[in-house]
């Protein structure tokens, strides 16, 4: 769990509620303990500058290059996309997944929105989405593959290998198929 | 609630608490113009405060503190990219309107400003933009979330650089839900009416342990130490508001109260940042200064 900023306790929670044992990760040493990460919502901009300035960025990209899976959600979508659209002067991500997010791409606040998703790979249940101030994937290159869409085309989900993004937050809704989806690669990758 | 024609549903409870929980483990910092917010981003705040004046100079120069001018507003908005929070009179229902047709993210409904109204708050479930409030004791903070606040900070003495009140409220709250947890159902409605708080909230606290919404502190926090003893006190995040812009060195006292704030239990981190950051801001003890003159008594 990346607990440089955001809302990690309510990811940890979720994944300990399904057997997870969860460790936060803050420095690079504590990055050599874990099997996956999960990077949560919150600022883009303030997880990039702390990895950077506490020496974590180099060390998470290239656990991203050598396939620890990585599940990240809003922010942490951005981070893991190979290209920011609308980012800060200067923001970096850990890149990994083949998109192009725009950052904050529905507008102030007053646009953020919850809704029902159908998310094939989840089942037939549909995913209660939330989206704060959310990202969406505007490009998916040919690595990566979409898992969701709203219903003007725009992609909200993806997966590339042992990573996935979503631009809205399982987290906070009491949704576990993500987190579930997201275990079950990490086990695989662990085998 | 506002809903539109699709199954989009905008300003629910959950999207308005939903952006206060992406907050936590950041800082929140007071920005008078536009370069001051340009300031505070570079410096890693995960959000910034609009308002007309810092706490520190409305004590000083007096009169009555409102709602910043819209241009000013807008050139923050314009200069960055976090979200953009704003400050409203208590009891001001049409700044708020204002501040939500701005396109603010999140309202501040402040005793750092004059009150408008000395005895309603803004009914805040009528707006689709979310509002943080100020409480000094968890019977305020469950009355502000009763009338539709989706944050709460607590209020410290805002403008003075004297961190002690902030302490007092932090430990307040959390004492008083700690206490609600150990009381059996007779005792809870009992509680409900000491806190003058509606019964069905108080008995939530009992169960979860935790406030419904994100608590964050805030209210003389000068240095990054005060930052981290906040967190360390149990608060999800920390504002700061004359602390950066009235210390001599803003740039870097900003970028290290951000590093004390998520490494805030790692007493070396702290250290390390809190090195050579020049003058804090000189401050007022809050001893002296007289009762009527204190912000974190307005509210009720």
């Amino acid at each position: 769990m990346l607990a440089l900023q955001g809302d990690f306790r309510e990811h940890a929670q979720v994944l300990r509620e399904l057997g997870a044992n969860v460790a936060l990760v803050r420095r690079p040493e504590e990055l050599l303990q874990v099997d996956g990460l999960v990077i949560p919502g919150g600022e883009s901009s303030v997880m990039d500058k702390l990895a950077r300035t506490f020496g974590l960025a180099e060390p998470l990209r290239a656990a991203i290059r050598g396939g620890l899976p990585v599940y990240g959600t809003c922010a942490g979508l951005i981070m893991l996309a190979d290209t920011i659209l609308d980012g800060m002067n200067g923001q970096q991500s850990l890149g990994g997944l083949d998109i192009a997010v725009r950052r904050n791409a529905f507008g102030s606040q007053t646009a953020s929105f919850e809704t029902d998703l159908d998310i094939a790979a989840l089942g037939d249940k549909p995913v209660h989405a939330v989206f704060i101030r959310a990202p969406v994937v505007e490009t998916v290159g040919p690595l990566a593959t979409a898992l969701a869409t709203l219903d003007d085309g725009r992609c909200v989900a993806v997966e590339q290998g042992n990573l996935l993004g979503t631009s809205f937050h399982p987290e906070i809704t009491g949704e576990y198929r993500f987190h579930q989806y997201f275990l079950r690669k990490l086990v695989a990758a662990a085998r | 609630m506002t809903e539109s024609t699709s199954a989009e549903q905008f300003g629910s409870s959950r999207v308005k608490r939903g952006l206060a929980e992406m907050l936590k483990g950041g800082v929140i910092m007071d920005v008078v113009t536009a370069a001051q917010a340009r300031i505070a981003e570079d410096a890693g705040a995960v959000a910034v405060m609009a308002l007309e004046r810092v706490p520190a100079d409305i004590r000083s120069q007096g009169g009555v503190a409102r709602m910043s001018d819209p241009d000013l507003i807008d050139s923050i908005i314009a200069e960055v990219n976090i979200p953009v929070m704003a400050k409203a009179r208590i009891g001001h229902f049409v700044e708020a309107q204002i501040l939500e047709v701005l396109g603010v993210d999140y309202i501040d409904e402040s005793e750092v400003l004059s009150p408008a109204d000395y005895m309603n708050h803004i009914d805040k479930w009528n707006f689709t933009i979310p509002f943080v409030c100020g409480a000094t004791n968890l019977g305020e903070a469950l009355r502000r979330i009763n009338e539709g606040a989706a944050m709460i900070r607590s209020k410290g003495e805002a403008g003075t650089g004297d961190v002690s009140e902030a302490t007092k409220h932090i430990r307040t709250i959390n004492g008083e839900i700690k206490r609600l947890t150990s009381m059996s159902r007779d005792e809870l409605y009992v509680a409900a009416k000491e806190l003058q708080a509606p019964y069905e909230l108080v008995a939530e606290i009992a169960t979860t342990g935790k406030l419904p919404v994100v608590l964050f502190t805030a209210g003389g926090v000068a240095t990054p130490a005060d930052a981290a003893m906040m967190m360390q006190l149990g608060a999800d995040g920390v504002f700061v508001g004359s602390g950066v812009f009235k210390s001599g060195n803003p740039e870097q006292r900003a970028a290290a109260i951000v590093k004390a704030v998520t490494f805030y239990d790692d007493a070396k981190v702290i250290a390390e940042v809190s090195r050579g950051l020049g003058e804090a801001m000189v401050g007022i003890n809050v001893s002296d200064i007289p009762a009527p003159h204190r912000l974190a008594t307005r509210g009720w």
